[in-house]
């Protein structure tokens, strides 16, 4: 019973890591239509700023973290005017190759500045372990921190996106680029914000991942973000509350899938349950079914 | 058969066999040892882009799990292989080539016959995360498999290396001592049969069947096409083909591991046929073999190869497919035309 | 940049001959290449060995004897078919020996051609049981995956016999592999307790809270951890924060994690490995060695695989020496050559004394050691 519980703090723990990654994720493939399969090394860099900027220069975790997002935003908006903004015309597997260039080369650069050696991340939470049941069982406080985080995040955009005038905009541009324009929608400026946006998150959900898993190294990203993008699709890409709840799911399914059915297939028990969800709710838990017009 | 046709058959098959020939001149005459070393896997990456065209730009599917086919075709290629010369001691290196491509083809095409099932009901992205999630479980299973030959017997294993005699399939480390008899020649006449078979499937009635059912499926279907039927042919198609193009590959090579065939592969593949242009088959052919030489001519680079890499990746996808650029460029040879026209009319 | 400076070697080196031309030992060059992963996951391993072998380089080439060497290095990303053209693209720049490759598969794919080529192979590191069974030409640096796992089971039955032993192995790769079957099958006969095991991949390597929670309730107090260094301190700084603290006993693959930057000392205090190569050792070379690596690269780019490939170059030389290798020799004769003395050298380099088999596989016993403080110290 105490290792079930246990394991179920990893999973949700794990899973929040990953919801976090597929809210910026699902944001942008919503409103900008496009697998930025970038995404997960911008969470790198986010991670990488943040540690040099806490364990070379010493400052605080908070201004660290902060500098972390504010880099990130920047990276987002100058990734999206010179990668992404020529191609809104083009096909959308265009603009997915483009997004995998943009992938290799920021894990490339990386590499030759950060070097390709393993670095040690410090938690951002310096708070002690809560136990439970005579210390049976212990809660790390940086789990907390993410599960809290994730949904302060989640119910932010969502506020976000339904009632501010940018995020009505940014639903509007989602809907129908053509009559947002009309409307008088500057729909360029619309999408650099989506991108400010999600790599904002991006950076959060770096600083929030090593954190948990402190290993950070040029080619962190890569496997969280295939994750988090599986765990978008989960709940339904587009669905800011489905990113959440697949997210969470896809960390459970993985933490139970190696403790009770094996260690070894780790993974393919993940994609499996994936597959078998997907047969049975073919727009993912949440996702809108799109009715076709004739 | 249309004009039309014919010449599309003409120019493709023409390409292939020119280039089959100059290469065939060039390799005595200085070719450089790195090009000739890249022939055949050049000529399974041209399959592959063949095969995924077929699944992305005839029938209108992303798939993003390919080389999990090419990974079951390598594998099971290698085991045919090296049963036929340890099991039953045929020694005929064109034979057993032979063999093994249409072992690989069949097994990966039984393998895409499962997965069609379940994927084909699926749309879009949701298709795309299904392949994606069917290429990271044959990757992991495949990790976990042991396969020997034993007299004239093959023996298998799972979670475990307890084989007897000769192992074939080593776990993660892969095919290992793997008998190279794949050759250049073999994969000239693959990639040709590759084309011949989608060209022929695509002019055919079940072609023109797919490609109604990838331009809109509810016409297709109104008018009594059945769309997985045909979504289905084309996909164990393709998958039949990656299959055998991982044969050729995994016998071009003395040892291959399961992590060679990841997500990183498939990706590669899209590449080679957005940038060929999707549909496309010669560009695609062609983006395969100049994106295979690629990074090896971009080793003067050192450390920054694979920066540079990306960047022309880059590059090249906003030149092929920007508006703007192609306004610009058309702009420059809009004069041309107008002159060409103007010539045509007054002759 | 490395390219330049061997071209710049290169000239200065022709330069030398033609005004040396007289005088009547003219050295003989050698040009030497080494393909390793030096982009993607595996780059701190192709990029410390390339770094190592380039200190040795210097030294002999400054040292001025019979030989000089021009290193030449390529990127494989540790993948065999990139090895295959890593090594084609030096063989056309004028490749006679290869140090290489760093990783196994690429290390038998290459090593495979260039037994049909008849060119010498050299591995520092690649230590896959099947590697020497790919030719008649390649030599290990390293002892191989079953070697270090019979080595630590023995370790742990003479040392640790009452331990409850458990094993987190990755499922996905060879090396862990290797060691881990051969680990249990020593362990088995010697009487072990082995109580536990769990395994992980490396697409699977960011939470160990399972693997760390399966030794935690079989009660194991020793911990066998035939990884890489990476996933390692992942796994101590879980089992940390989950509070559980058993015994680490790792192999030659731990060696660099007090090189992490960042890392928590505290974290790794007591962990026992096996490795053939102690930087803060008072052995003869070892501190020149270190001190020589720092001036030239980021320090912490130095690992168990810089050593092996310093260690590699100069038994090229000694091999040479011995073999008494010509400036009229071709790769094929050199490759003859130098197999016919491997088995004959006795070598004492930083990472310990070797001698070779004639199937290639070298003789040197890993030493158990334990970290304490910054340092390592004999593990008792």
């Amino acid at each position: 019973m105490i290792s079930f519980l246990d394991h179920l703090i990893s999973g949700i723990n794990l899973g929040s890591v990953y919801a976090l990654i597929a809210l910026g994720y699902s944001m942008v493939y919503g409103i900008a239509k496009m697998l930025n399969f970038a995404h997960g090394d911008v969470i790198m860099i986010g991670a990488y700023i943040s540690f040099c900027t806490g364990h070379y220069l010493g400052l605080p975790a908070v201004v660290s973290v902060l500098l972390s997002v504010a880099v990130c935003t920047i990276l987002g908006i100058v990734i999206e005017g010179l990668a992404y903004k020529p191609l809104r015309q083009a096909g959308s597997l265009a603009v997915l190759i483009t997004a995998i260039g943009v992938s290799y080369f920021l894990q490339n650069a990386a590499q030759l500045i950060f070097g390709p050696n393993p670095v040690q991340f410090p938690s951002i939470v310096k708070m002690g372990n809560i136990s439970l049941l005579d210390g049976k069982l212990l809660i790390k406080s940086i789990s907390i921190v993410t599960i809290l985080c994730g949904i302060t995040i989640m119910l932010v955009l969502t506020w976000f996106t339904g009632k501010t005038r940018t995020g009505r905009a940014m639903r509007a541009v989602s809907e129908d680029k053509g009559a947002a324009q009309l409307m008088g929608i500057n729909v360029n400026r619309t999408i650099s914000i989506t991108f400010a946006i999600g790599s904002a998150l991006a950076a959060i959900a770096g600083v929030l991942l090593c954190s948990s898993y402190p290993t950070l190294m040029p080619t962190t990203g890569s496997m969280p973000g295939i994750k988090a993008f599986t765990a978008a699709v989960f709940g339904g890409i587009g669905s800011i509350p489905g990113a959440m709840l697949g997210g969470v799911l896809l960390g459970l399914i993985e933490i139970f899938g190696k403790a009770y059915i094996s260690s070894e297939l780790g993974d393919a028990i993940v994609f499996a349950v994936l597959i078998v969800v997907l047969l049975f709710k073919p727009t993912g838990l949440l996702g809108k079914q799109i009715r076709e017009k004739v | 058969m249309k004009k039309k046709t014919l010449r599309s058959y003409i120019s493709s098959f023409g390409l292939v066999i020119a280039a089959y020939a100059f290469c065939m001149f060039y390799m005595n005459n200085g070719m450089s040892r790195t090009l000739k070393g890249q022939l055949i896997p050049i000529c399974s990456y041209v399959v592959m882009a063949l095969s995924l065209n077929l699944v992305v730009g005839i029938s209108g599917e992303l798939s993003l799990g390919h080389a999990g086919f090419m990974s079951v075709g390598a594998f099971s290629g290698v085991i045919v292989s090296g049963w036929m010369l340890n099991g039953l001691a045929i020694e005929s290196e064109s034979l057993r080539l032979l063999c093994a491509l249409v072992g690989g083809g069949l097994c990966a095409g039984v393998a895409g016959f499962l997965i069609g099932i379940p994927v084909l009901r699926l749309r879009g992205d949701y298709l795309a995360i299904v392949t994606l999630a069917f290429g990271e479980i044959i990757k992991s299973v495949i990790n976990c498999v042991w396969v020997s030959v034993d007299g004239s017997k093959l023996a298998f294993a799972f979670n475990s290396n307890n084989v007897p005699g000769k192992i074939l399939i080593n776990g993660p480390q892969g095919a290992v001592k793997v008998d190279k008899i794949a050759t250049f020649t073999g994969g000239f006449l693959l990639v040709l049969f590759a084309l011949l078979v989608i060209m022929n499937l695509v002019h055919s009635h079940t072609g023109r069947a797919i490609m109604a059912s990838r331009d809109n499926r509810i016409a297709a279907e109104s008018v009594g096409i059945s769309v997985m039927k045909y979504k289905t042919i084309a996909f164990v198609t393709s998958a039949v083909l990656a299959g055998m193009a991982g044969a050729l590959y995994g016998l071009s090579i003395s040892t291959f591991a399961p992590s060679k065939f990841d997500f990183n592969q498939s990706i590669n593949v899209l590449v080679f046929i957005v940038l060929g242009g999707i549909g496309n088959l010669v560009g695609g052919m062609i983006s395969a073999t100049v994106l295979t030489i690629l990074p090896e001519k971009l080793r003067a680079f050192n450390d920054y190869r694979m920066l540079a890499y990306a960047v022309v990746l880059i590059l090249v996808m906003i030149a092929t497919n920007s508006r703007s650029v192609k306004n610009f460029v058309s702009s420059l040879t809009a004069p041309l035309k107008k002159a060409r026209k103007g010539d045509a009319e007054h002759a | 940049m490395k390219k330049l400076l061997a071209l710049v070697l290169t000239l200065a080196m022709v330069a030398a001959m033609f005004t040396m031309a007289a005088s009547a030992e003219e050295p003989i060059t050698i040009t030497v290449g080494m393909m390793g992963p030096e982009t993607g996951p595996y780059a701190i391993y192709g990029n410390g060995a390339a770094y190592g072998a380039m200190v040795a380089v210097d030294e002999i080439n400054a040292a001025g004897g019979k030989y000089q060497f021009v290193f030449l290095h390529e990127d494989d990303q540790g993948d065999p078919e990139l090895a295959k053209n890593a090594y084609n693209t030096m063989m056309d720049q004028g490749m006679q020996i290869v140090l290489g490759a760093v990783t196994s598969g690429a290390c038998m794919a290459v090593a495979e051609i260039g037994n049909e080529e008849r060119v010498f192979c050299l591995t520092p590191s690649a230590s896959n049981d099947l590697v020497p069974e790919s030719g008649d030409q390649i030599f290990q640096i390293c002892f191989t995956d079953s070697n270090q796992g019979v080595a630590s089971a023995k370790w742990v039955a003479e040392n640790r016999p009452e331990a409850k032993v458990g094993i987190i192995y990755n499922n996905a790769q060879d090396y862990s592999m290797g060691i881990y079957t051969a680990f249990k099958t020593t362990a088995a006969e010697l009487g072990v307790n082995v109580v536990a095991e769990s395994a992980f991949s490396d697409d699977t390597a960011a939470d160990f809270s399972v693997q760390v929670a399966a030794m935690k309730d079989a009660g194991v107090d020793f911990v066998f951890l035939p990884i890489y260094y990476t996933p390692a301190v992942g796994i101590m700084t879980q089992a940390a924060s989950a509070s559980y603290a058993p015994e680490y006993f790792g192999v030659d693959g731990m060696d660099g994690v007090l090189g992490v930057e960042g890392l928590n000392v505290d974290l790794v205090q007591g962990v026992k490995m096996l490795t053939a190569f102690d930087a803060t050792s008072t052995a003869p070379g070892v501190a020149e060695f270190v001190a020589a690596f720092g001036e030239k690269f980021d320090a912490s780019s130095m690992n168990q695989f810089s050593a092996d490939a310093y260690d590699g170059m100069y038994v090229l030389l000694e091999a040479l020496t011995k073999a008494d290798v010509t400036a009229d020799d071709t790769a094929e004769d050199i490759c003859e050559k130098l197999v016919a003395v491997m088995p004959e050298l006795t070598y004492s380099g930083i990472t310990g004394e070797m001698t070779w088999a004639a199937d290639g596989t070298v003789s040197k016993s890993p030493i158990a050691v334990e970290i304490s403080g910054t340092e390592y110290v004999s593990a008792k």
